[in-house]
């Protein structure tokens, strides 16, 4: 009976932390609106260290309200002594034992969530299938991510292309200072190391939930990496395993295909002062070492300009004029000395024809 | 030499003291002092904050901001104001005339001074560290200019500093406690001094190995963290959380002690299951020292130690919740007297109670991981740290100001500071709990519109400007007090359970004209049922044996103060080396003067005691 209504109580206080907690963030963004498996499990175990940390602040909110107000001292009572009380063996086993008892419930699922999430075994398999299980090797950098498709040559960046409906396996590394890897709404993040231990773990995205975020999934950088940490975004499209698999194809094929004559103009400018980083084509041999900048193979659909502003034409030549303005302590500031508006403009249309969509 | 011939000016008089009430003075000085700038940097975060896109201070800038904030707060203030409330109140509890070492009280007073100077000095010198009081070491490798050179050598100084007073302080708890003060009879708040000074024993040297490293890598071509070299990284991050979980419950225990003797006067009781109130918080202290890798369980480091370290963590919770409920019935059936102090008390408990089960969910190491970096984190240790800590010494600031200063503080001005900052307190670290969960990181110098975190971050800004009210206030309270403040009896409060509360207020420089005979828990309180006005005395009245005054406590430390400047710009200018060596012969020979100079004190003798006493007991 006591156990039932134990049981009863927590049940409606979890619905009504759910219901509650639903309404929080935005569906992109919010640890509160889970949208894969990893972001569930810890959505659930956040419900239920909440449902205990709840009752916990509920009994100690009575007694305290309790002894606060009944104990206050009254008028005329100001040299009443109170009986000097030494201890109670009895209460204090019952709050030793409780707490133990509640963390016990707690302790257990935490583990096992533990141990589950770290199950990255398909990945590491010898001759794992490419077509099932999908690896990206995420590379972290001052202040942009580089996004490898290792099983199908193919390398992005800033925005991250997954499957939906399946687990994807992620290698993490840094490549100057430590950053960590977070997309709140899918799951929970994990540092880049400088190391060459490669962390790794997996996600998965669930596809109405995102459609429900509008198939677009913020990123973040989770750890103080320098000046602009806090611009260091990145953004995530979820879409179906088919669409997926057409996109991956175009990224294997896809080369800059310029007939506008501006463009054609900017591709010369690009070619002599921004080529030496920056690679144009998904299919890009070099070494990590060498790649210093974001893969511009797809730089005509992303999302945002540097990850930040809204992805249109205006915004790209603010960027390309001052990029210190937009994202102090980037390292492509000064790197390719003073260009006059033309050669701007000329390099937007550009950059902004290099899709693959 | 006699007190009269002895009063030289009152600045030659500090900065050579080694009287422990003298240093509590300058403690809460220095101290108060870092809380106030602490404070302006956590107003210029949340100015930053309360908008999106807000270019109130540049990217870079706030960085640097940040860092100083975290830092000034943890080593610079709540460590200090800490110090300052056992030096003016330890020895008193224990009945000795003063710490075991006054010599060696006042070298750690000037080594944290000039550490925190020299650390602050960076302001005015290139810039101040920025990368986050944490200073994990691949950024702060990559971090330009002298910045984080600051933070490795001030902190190494004061850290020093620190290490001395925590030792100091087992000694005099180990050595110095009257007659009949047994370990199961002294006060909760000397039993966490001496808990949080065996903490600090063991927890500061990780801290001294990480900063040498550190300082080898940054200024002597060492490779520590260099992975290139075979160095690694996450060595780093260990190291410092080796040193930094422990340093949590250096701060937290002492609070802990400070509301457990407020609530146990306040409510006129002996304090609720005092040994397992003990028991729980030699537990924390030692189970403090199983957990640090919970700050890093996005780093890495295997399910495995994930797992351990999450259970590990979350039964700490179980000794904290004891001594929640102690406090709850020490309350139980007590007559309870609502002053300042004792408001700071009952507003602690609700809050702390917030700050551990918030704790408790972030030891959920697979929930954690959503937890980590974001708003919730700084959520969760700031109900821990303001919600704990600083109540704590706003609290015992009020509770023993009478004691160190022989004024009462006003209490409608105290309860008007207290309902300010506590109002301010909630209204600015509650929502950020939410604002964490809705995926804002923390550390980030603005956020863009459109993501959902618009009100909650205007409404903590908003709470933050009544914390900055709350603390006007208190010091317009302390000038008002200082010069028309009402003299504080002997037991200031009326309720007073322990021995600091039978010397009057101020203590006289000798503490005890004869040093008392415990004979229970609460000695005075003993002493008071029995109907005896004073202490029972231990021995008669005689000569007493006082340490002379010296100047080469502040000798030693500006030595090193000096030293760091050389050796930070050793690389820059060629007078570097030159000038790091000469600070260093300062040091050493400041301490070889100390070795070879025989200074036997003096004494202050029984008729001038007699004399005192009889003016005390007027008066």
């Amino acid at each position: 009976m006591k156990k039932w209504l134990l049981n009863w109580r927590l049940f409606s206080l979890f619905s009504v932390m759910a219901l509650v907690l639903a309404g929080c963030g935005e569906p992109f963004l919010s640890t509160l609106q889970p949208a894969g498996e990893v972001a569930d499990m810890q959505y659930s175990l956040m419900l239920l260290s909440t449902a205990i940390m709840i009752l916990v602040i509920i009994v100690v909110t009575i007694i305290f309200v309790y002894v606060v107000v009944r104990f206050r001292q009254r008028k005329g009572e100001e040299n009443k002594i109170p009986k000097q009380v030494e201890g109670n063996h009895k209460l204090e086993i019952i709050w030793t034992v409780i707490p133990i008892i509640l963390l016990i419930i707690l302790a257990v699922p935490t583990v096992k969530a533990t141990f589950d999430l770290a199950d990255v075994k398909p990945m590491n398999k010898e001759n794992r299938d490419k077509e099932k299980t999908l690896v990206v090797n995420v590379r972290a950098n001052l202040y942009w991510w580089e996004f490898e498709y290792p099983d199908y040559g193919v390398i992005t960046s800033q925005d991250l292309v997954v499957p939906t409906d399946e687990r994807v396996y992620f290698n993490l590394k840094a490549s100057d200072v430590k950053h960590s890897f977070w997309i709140p709404a899918v799951g929970g993040k994990m540092d880049t190391n400088i190391e060459d231990s490669k962390n790794q773990f997996w996600l998965e995205f669930d596809q109405k939930d995102a459609e429900k975020a509008g198939g677009i999934f913020y990123g973040k950088c989770a750890e103080l990496c320098g000046p602009s940490h806090a611009l260091m975004d990145f953004k995530v499209k979820a879409v179906p395993r088919d669409e997926f698999n057409q996109w991956i194809e175009k990224m294997k094929n896809a080369k800059p295909v310029v007939t506008d004559p501006v463009a054609k103009e900017g591709e010369a400018i690009f070619n002599k002062s921004c080529i030496g980083c920056h690679a144009v084509t998904p299919v890009d041999k070099r070494p990590e070492q060498a790649r210093t900048a974001p893969n511009l193979g797809n730089f005509g659909d992303r999302e945002r300009i540097a990850g930040i502003l809204e992805h249109n034409e205006e915004n790209l030549k603010k960027w390309l004029k001052d990029p210190e303005s937009v994202k102090p302590g980037n390292k492509m500031t000064g790197t390719y000395g003073q260009l006059t508006d033309e050669q701007i403009d000329a390099l937007a249309k550009y950059l902004m024809s290099l899709k693959v969509e | 030499m006699s007190t009269v011939a002895r009063k030289k000016s009152l600045i030659w008089d500090y900065l050579t003291t080694v009287d422990h009430k003298k240093i509590a003075i300058l403690y809460l000085i220095a101290g108060g002092l870092f809380f106030l700038m602490g404070g302006v940097e956590a107003l210029f975060i949340r100015i930053q904050l309360a908008v999106p896109n807000n270019d109130f201070v540049s990217a870079g800038l706030y960085n640097e901001i940040l860092t100083m904030h975290g830092t000034t707060m943890i080593f610079l203030a709540a460590m200090p104001l800490l110090f300052a409330l056992m030096n003016a109140v330890v020895p008193i509890q224990i009945g000795a005339r003063d710490v075991a070492f006054p010599f060696l009280n006042a070298l750690g007073f000037w080594l944290f001074f000039f550490g925190g100077l020299f650390l602050n000095c960076s302001w005015f010198l290139g810039g101040a560290p920025d990368a986050g009081w944490t200073s994990y070491a691949s950024l702060s490798l990559e971090s330009p200019g002298h910045g984080i050179d600051f933070y490795v050598l001030g902190l190494q100084i004061s850290g020093l500093g620190t290490l001395i007073g925590g030792i100091n302080f087992l000694v005099t708890i180990v050595n110095m406690r009257a007659p009949g003060m047994t370990y199961m009879r002294m006060p909760l708040f000397t039993w966490t001094t001496f808990v949080a000074s065996a903490l600090i024993l063991f927890a500061f040297p990780p801290l001294t190995v990480g900063l040498i490293f550190m300082m080898m890598d940054r200024l002597f071509g060492g490779n520590f963290f260099d992975p290139a070299l075979g160095g690694n990284t996450i060595i780093w991050e260990h190291l410092f959380w080796i040193f930094g979980h422990p340093e949590v419950y250096i701060l937290v225990l002492p609070a802990f002690g400070i509301f457990s003797e407020i609530i146990s006067t306040f409510s006129k009781k002996r304090l609720f299951g005092y040994s397992s109130m003990v028991f729980a918080v030699v537990l924390i202290g030692f189970l403090g020292f199983m957990v640090w890798a919970h700050h890093m369980f996005t780093v890495g480091m295997g399910p495995i130690a994930n797992a351990i370290f999450a259970v590990a963590t979350m039964a700490i919770a179980v000794p904290t919740g004891i001594k929640i409920f102690n406090w709850l019935f020490t309350l139980w059936g007590g007559n309870i007297r609502f002053t300042t102090p004792m408001l700071y008390a009952i507003g602690f408990i609700p809050s702390f109670v917030m700050g551990g089960v918030t704790g408790v969910m972030n030891a959920t190491a697979a929930a954690d991981y959503q937890y980590h970096d974001s708003y919730f984190v700084v959520a969760h240790f700031h109900y821990v740290i303001v919600g704990g800590v600083v109540l704590a010494l706003l609290a015992g600031t009020h509770y023993w100001w009478p004691k160190m200063f022989g004024k009462m503080l006003s209490e409608k001005l105290g309860k008007v500071t207290f309902w300010l900052f506590f109002i301010g307190f909630h209204l600015t670290f509650f929502i950020q709990h939410f604002l964490g969960l809705m995926g804002m990181p923390r550390r980030v110098f603005t956020f863009l519109p459109g993501q959902g975190w618009e009100t909650g971050n205007l409404i903590s800004s908003i709470g933050a400007f009544f914390m900055a009210a709350g603390t006007i206030v208190l010091l317009v309270n302390i000038v008002i007090t200082t010069f028309k403040g009402k003299k504080a009896e002997a037991d200031a409060w009326g309720d007073g359970r322990t021995l600091e509360w039978a010397v009057s207020s101020p203590a006289p420089e000798y503490n005890f004209a004869q040093t008392p005979l415990v004979r229970g828990l609460d000695a005075l309180w003993v002493e008071k049922m029995e109907g005896k006005k004073g202490l029972t005395p231990a021995e008669p009245l005689g000569d007493i044996h006082m340490p002379n005054p010296s100047f080469l406590p502040f000798v030693i430390s500006l030595g090193l103060f000096i030293s760091a400047f050389g050796f930070m710009y050793h690389k820059d200018y060629s007078w570097g080396l030159m000038v790091g060596i000469v600070g260093l012969l300062i040091t050493f020979g400041a301490m070889f003067l100390r070795s070879v100079i025989d200074d036997h004190g003096y004494h202050i003798h029984k008729e001038e005691i007699m004399e005192a006493e009889k003016k005390g007991a007027k008066a």
